[in-house]
């Protein structure tokens, strides 16, 4: 029953609208830094929305990008972590260890992406947010790197489910939390073993590329963008 | 012993013998900045790696900058001085035991760095490969794991070069000294008697040491440069980091040589043992490190300026005309254009010719480390991540104190061994009476021979 998690992200589809950010806020409980430290670079934000304007006012269109881990099967991140905090599990994912993490901040130099993200304190939230926390997720500690990590315990619960059941996972059953939340459904997120699977389908599609595929990273997300 | 083995020895023992309360003056001070940076050190663990300026996506920068740097130094003596000891250069004998005491120093300083930007500097034992409960090995692959033996095995290389010579000194001031003094230095003199025997294994055991601590040290500073060329980071991503990081090393160290020998020779009262000569000889290897350096920044800007690469001329433009091209400009102008006259007149290579040069340079090598650490960093390819570091006080703090744990542990070194190597400086007086290697002596009774016949 092995899978290998990936996702297609329709940029033509993206309304900018964010609800995949804050859902993954909730969802991994990521800590919220404040104005002051967000101002000096210190925000976490396992996904963000990217904002790229084309062609000059008045004629100006405004494109979204959500960018997220890539789940490079070829990461740059790993190699380069000393203690094997940054690693592959068996499915593919990018696995990050937060025991395991010491704090180089190498990973994140390497990552082309830039989207992992440092601890530069203990967490904390603005209240009432630290009563929303979800108990499947671990809160990480001054000091250690995160990153997006295809909400790993939903896909362990639900493996677990199927194991439990025998039955196979059904396509559309498991989302990510910004896939779920995303109200144009332009986060399309599945196993791409599976050739009938939705995200498997839109991953072949001719409008398809991936972010910064050039570098060798084998990203496993796919974006589909209209081809000028 | 004749009279001018006996002034050698007096001359350099002098500073082990009495102490001045400028010394004591001296070491409060230091100490005191070191004190303040440990200090700063707690207070960034206790309160929070954030209090640097450290941020997304810029995650290394001035202790990364640091550890370049300081490693870099080390350069200085454990090379150069093993370097004029297989090349038999005469002039080398009054310097080696300074330099290698750099290197020592500046490697203990250097390889604190990793340390202290850990993000959880409690763990960093994790890099170390030891047996443990939970079968876990450091990650061969990382290159932060290749610094911990490459730095490992210059240290215990490089404390093994520079004691090695010193067991005849010690031996030496042990015999000269009585209680405490004598009974420490008794221990660290390992029985030193000057046997034909003894003598032999030294020689032995040095010209091993030289010839081994070569490759190492090229080796360290090319590991250093894998920690970024390894990283698939625009300008990082070059092969020609290894030998240009070498290069620089060496350049920077023999700055701090320079620096650390006009030092000497004012404070200790050894202007008859460190000759302008010395200083003009190592303002030519300077002059040539420069030219080097700068070869060096040519051709790897002209290479990334012609390639035309879009993610590359982003850090390329930053440096060269964006927002680091004045730091960028003052490092060329540190490490050539003001050096590369005062070192290449003969009239302007003095002394004083050679501190200013040295002292700019280890300003541009600074500056050059940084430059290759930020930039990058901040201009990643996707542009809607590119971000601006500015310093904060810690980091500020930290690396002053760290110039001043640099020259306390130099201060207090040459309180407590002789500086300049006092057995050597006699072989290179009198040749015939003191053990050293067959081709030494055979060139060096040639001299004697010519001279006298002349």
């Amino acid at each position: 029953m092995a899978h290998r998690w990936g996702m297609a992200v329709d940029l033509d589809r993206c309304t900018g609208c964010e609800a995949c950010v804050t859902a993954c806020r909730a969802e991994n409980n990521i800590p919220t830094v404040g104005a002051a430290q967000a101002a000096t670079g210190r925000a976490i934000n396992w996904i963000r929305v990217e904002r790229y304007w084309e062609g000059e006012f008045p004629d100006a269109r405004l494109t979204f990008r959500p960018v997220l881990c890539q789940q490079c099967d070829a990461a740059p991140c790993e190699p380069v972590c000393p203690t094997y905090a940054s690693h592959h599990t068996e499915e593919g994912l990018n696995a990050q260890v937060y025991n395991r993490c010491i704090g180089t901040r190498y990973c994140a130099n390497a990552c082309p992406y830039n989207v992992r993200f440092f601890n530069f304190f203990n967490p904390q939230w603005d209240k009432p947010l630290q009563l929303q926390l979800n108990p499947d997720v671990s809160v990480r500690e001054v000091g250690v790197m995160e990153k997006c990590t295809f909400c790993v315990q939903r896909i362990s619960a639900a493996e677990t489910q199927a194991r439990a059941d025998g039955k196979p996972i059904k396509d559309g059953d498991l989302k990510t939390a910004c896939a779920q939340s995303c109200p144009a459904t332009a986060l399309v997120f599945g196993d791409l073993d599976d050739p009938d699977s939705a995200v498997s389908r839109l991953s072949r599609s001719p409008r398809g590329s991936q972010l910064l595929g050039d570098l060798g990273t084998k990203p496993k997300i796919t974006y589909l963008a209209r081809q000028s | 012993m004749s009279e001018a083995d006996r002034r050698i020895t007096d001359d350099l023992l002098r500073p082990l013998l009495s102490t001045s309360a400028r010394f004591w003056v001296l070491v409060v001070f230091l100490g005191a900045i070191v004190a303040t940076g440990l200090g700063t050190w707690v207070y960034q663990i206790y309160h929070g790696f954030g209090m640097t300026g450290i941020r997304w996506p810029i995650f290394w920068a001035f202790y990364v900058t640091n550890f370049v740097f300081w490693i870099g130094i080390s350069h200085a003596g454990t090379l150069i001085s093993a370097i004029l000891r297989l090349v038999n250069a005469r002039w080398r004998r009054p310097v080696t035991r300074c330099a290698e005491a750099i290197t020592v120093f500046a490697l203990m300083i250097g390889a604190m760095f990793p340390i202290i930007h850990l993000g959880r500097p409690w763990l960093f034992f994790w890099l170390v490969p030891y047996p443990n409960q939970r079968g876990i090995w450091p990650n061969f692959r990382s290159p932060l794991v290749w610094d911990f033996f490459a730095i490992t095995a210059y240290l215990t290389g490089s404390v093994l070069f520079l004691f090695l010579p010193m067991i005849p000194d010690l031996a030496l001031v042990r015999d000269r000294t009585t209680g405490w003094r004598h009974r420490c230095y008794g221990v660290f003199a390992l029985g030193w008697r000057g046997t034909t025997t003894q003598w032999n294994r030294l020689e032995a055991a040095m010209e091993i040491m030289a010839i081994a601590i070569l490759p190492v040290a090229v080796s360290v500073h090319t590991i250093v440069s894998f920690d970024f060329s390894m990283a698939p980071v625009p300008m990082w991503h070059s092969t020609i980091f290894g030998p240009y990081f070498v290069a620089g090393a060496i350049f920077s160290g023999i700055a701090a040589l320079i620096i650390a020998m006009a030092f000497l020779r004012t404070f200790l009262h050894l202007e008859e043992y460190l000759h302008p000569v010395h200083f003009q000889n190592l303002g030519k290897l300077l002059l040539m490190m420069s030219l080097l350096w700068a070869y060096f920044v040519f051709a790897e800007r002209l290479t990334v300026w012609y390639g035309n690469e879009p993610s590359e001329m982003a850090v390329f433009r930053v440096t060269q005309r964006g927002a680091f091209a004045p730091l960028y400009w003052t490092m060329v102008v540190c490490n050539f254009v003001i050096p590369f006259p005062i070192l290449a007149l003969k009239k302007t290579r003095t002394i004083a010719g050679c501190v200013v040069a040295s002292a700019c340079v280890l300003v541009g090598m600074w500056l050059e480390r940084f430059l290759i650490i930020v930039p990058s960093l901040g201009h990643k390819y996707l542009p809607y991540s590119w971000g601006v570091y500015r310093p904060r006080p810690v980091e500020i703090i930290i690396t002053i104190s760290t110039f001043a744990a640099m020259s306390l542990l130099y201060v207090l070194f040459a309180k407590l061994v002789p500086i300049i190597s006092v057995w050597e400086l006699k072989v290179g007086s009198h040749p015939a009476h003191r053990p050293q290697t067959v081709e030494e002596r055979d060139s060096e009774q040639a001299l004697f021979v010519a001279r006298t016949e002349s």
